[in-house]
């Protein structure tokens, strides 16, 4: 009985409550529409083509034949030095990310707490880079260490000497992403910083914890979303770079995105370019999306 | 023993802070004054110190037609993908962090997606698509792939400015009787229009300085990075930096007068 006016209560509730959410979607679900439209065609479709032409007949421009593993066979075949390409950059880009944490720390944490009215110019200078094509800031190196070039004139009207120059060799690829992603690490891990409250770090010091103390276990552990995000973000993208190395290493080192570009182009093999694009793919796709899972969003981005 | 007679020297490490902050600042636009050195060079190669300076190549340059098409067609891209980024990353950036939903969480996760992946190999992913759909490519190609990447930054961007909006404001909006158009109208778009114009900013500038993307989608278009990257790999001149220098000294004009007015705007608001 008391069952049964209980759900009579309720569904003569219910309506009245529900009135806002009668449509078919609910607000943020319509808001997200368009969006998830544009990603849909834009992102994963593109993505499914890819995948598609990776078993296609090689050199083949089509997708629509009978599927073959002859792609993957070719990439992992003992002949194939192709997996070098893949080490180089997996270095390089480890290698820059190493770098890019140490250099940018310094600055994050001036931003976040010491600049104060001055970090939203320094900010202003520090963004400005990002609008200019990378290939033109890494010609500017080019002509900076070029024989001749800035540093080489320089050093030789001054001081006489004469150096070799490091460009086109791999050490100045690393250089070039490690230029090139900067503000990539570095606004991530402002965001990190200014995650931790003052009052938190002061209290530390105020109980006795040496300066290193309070960063291993107060700082760090609490701005360390916006470090692995900018950690992930400059992997990934310095990954798949390509002008650093074509640019600046003058081809000393094929990086992967490279021998990709060169199935598409030159080799007019496009269904190896995409296996080779699929596989690059997958480890990129598997590492974001094992760091996305731990990551709160909403506290990154939200907290001032 | 710390007490209160430990100096914490805030001045002092903030001293050391602020000339590596210096010294980063100096080692990001290094690159860009080489690139307007080299292009007040008069001889053709460059070496340095310059013997003798010039502005012919600036003369050139600004005189040449065909680089005049090439900006007109960067200008062109950049604007359909600032208009079209602003209303889409606008809506998504409500759906981000305004609205409680089901699948927010893996909403958010998506549009990260784009970000987080190497914009050479996803030049080519959409070249792959393009060619099977029977697309030609040409600038509108562009733009949509200009797109893809720029949408989910601008999203972020306005999130971030969704995210200190109060949403009492609305509902005392609506409670008063104003309807859901006067709402967004007079009291959602003003809020968060700084953030708003931060992400048409950011949208405009990026999709000007873009070239992974470019490069394989605008076919027979050109840009301007992409004449830049195919002149420095072969048959380069002083026009190369020239260009190269015309183009950020356009974007740092973009980047001023739009934060002067982002102030004012902030200004505007507080009062």
């Amino acid at each position: 009985m008391s069952t049964l006016s209980e759900a009579v209560a309720e569904t003569s509730v219910r309506p009245a409550r529900r009135m806002p959410r009668r449509r078919l979607f609910s607000p943020g679900l319509l808001a997200a529409l368009p969006v998830l439209a544009l990603l849909a065609i834009g992102f994963l479709a593109p993505l499914i083509a890819v995948t598609a032409f990776s078993f296609a007949e090689p050199r083949s421009f089509t997708v629509f034949g009978a599927p073959t593993l002859e792609n993957y066979r070719t990439i992992f075949s003992p002949a194939n030095t192709v997996y070098l390409s893949f080490v180089w950059s997996l270095v390089f880009a480890a290698l820059a990310v190493v770098l890019l944490a140490l250099l940018c720390y310094p600055v994050a944490y001036g931003l976040a707490h010491i600049f104060g009215r001055w970090a939203n110019l320094i900010t202003l200078l520090l963004v400005f880079p990002l609008f200019i094509s990378e290939n033109i800031r890494l010609f500017g190196w080019v002509l900076f260490f070029i024989k001749n070039g800035v540093l080489d004139g320089t050093l030789k009207s001054l001081f006489g000497l004469e150096l070799q120059s490091i460009l086109f060799t791999p050490p100045v690829i690393v250089f070039g992403m490690v230029y090139v992603y900067l503000p990539f690490m570095l606004f991530p891990m402002v965001l990190g910083l200014s995650m931790v409250p003052r009052e938190v770090v002061e209290a530390a010091g105020d109980l006795g914890a040496s300066r290193l103390q309070t960063f291993r276990e107060v700082e760090l552990p609490l701005a360390m979303p916006g470090f692995i995000i900018g950690g992930l973000l400059t992997f990934v993208l310095a990954v798949g770079a390509v002008a650093e190395s074509k640019v600046l290493g003058g081809q000393s080192v094929i990086v992967i995105t490279h021998d990709i570009e060169i199935a598409f182009t030159y080799a007019q093999n496009w269904p190896l370019g995409a296996a080779l694009s699929v596989l690059l793919t997958a480890v990129v796709g598997t590492l974001v999306l094992l760091v996305l899972r731990y990551l709160d969003l909403d506290r990154i981005l939200g907290r001032r | 023993m710390g007490g209160p007679g430990k100096s914490r020297g805030p001045g002092r490490m903030g001293g050391w802070i602020g000339a590596w902050t210096l010294l980063v600042i100096v080692f990001l636009y290094l690159p860009v004054a080489c690139g307007v050195l080299a292009s007040l060079s008069q001889s053709r190669y460059f070496g340095f110190p310059i013997t003798q300076w010039s502005t012919r190549w600036w003369q050139r340059t600004v005189d040449s037609i065909e680089i005049g098409i090439l900006i007109q067609t960067s200008v062109l891209i950049a604007l359909m993908v600032t208009a079209v980024s602003v209303v889409l990353a606008f809506m998504g950036a409500l759906a981000f962090a305004r609205y409680d939903w089901r699948g927010r969480k893996i909403f958010q996760r998506i549009v990260l997606l784009p970000i987080f992946f190497p914009q050479a190999v996803l030049g080519l992913a959409l070249l792959l698509w393009f060619n099977t759909l029977g697309l030609p490519l040409s600038w509108k190609t562009a733009v949509f792939a200009h797109l893809v990447w720029i949408v989910p930054i601008a999203t972020l961007i306005i999130s971030i400015q969704v995210y200190s909006f109060d949403a009492a404001l609305e509902e005392a909006a609506l409670d008063l009787g104003a309807t859901r158009w006067q709402v967004l109208r007079e009291v959602t778009l003003p809020v968060l229009g700084p953030g708003i114009f931060s992400g048409a900013l950011f949208a405009f500038l990026l999709s000007w300085g873009n070239f992974p993307l470019s490069l394989y989608t605008t076919g027979a278009d050109s840009t301007v990075p992409e004449y830049l990257y195919a002149k420095m790999v072969a048959g380069y001149t002083p026009g190369v930096p020239t260009l190269g220098a015309l183009t950020t000294g356009g974007a740092a004009v973009i980047l001023v007068v739009g934060y002067v007015s982002w102030i004012f705007m902030r200004r505007a608001q507080g009062r």
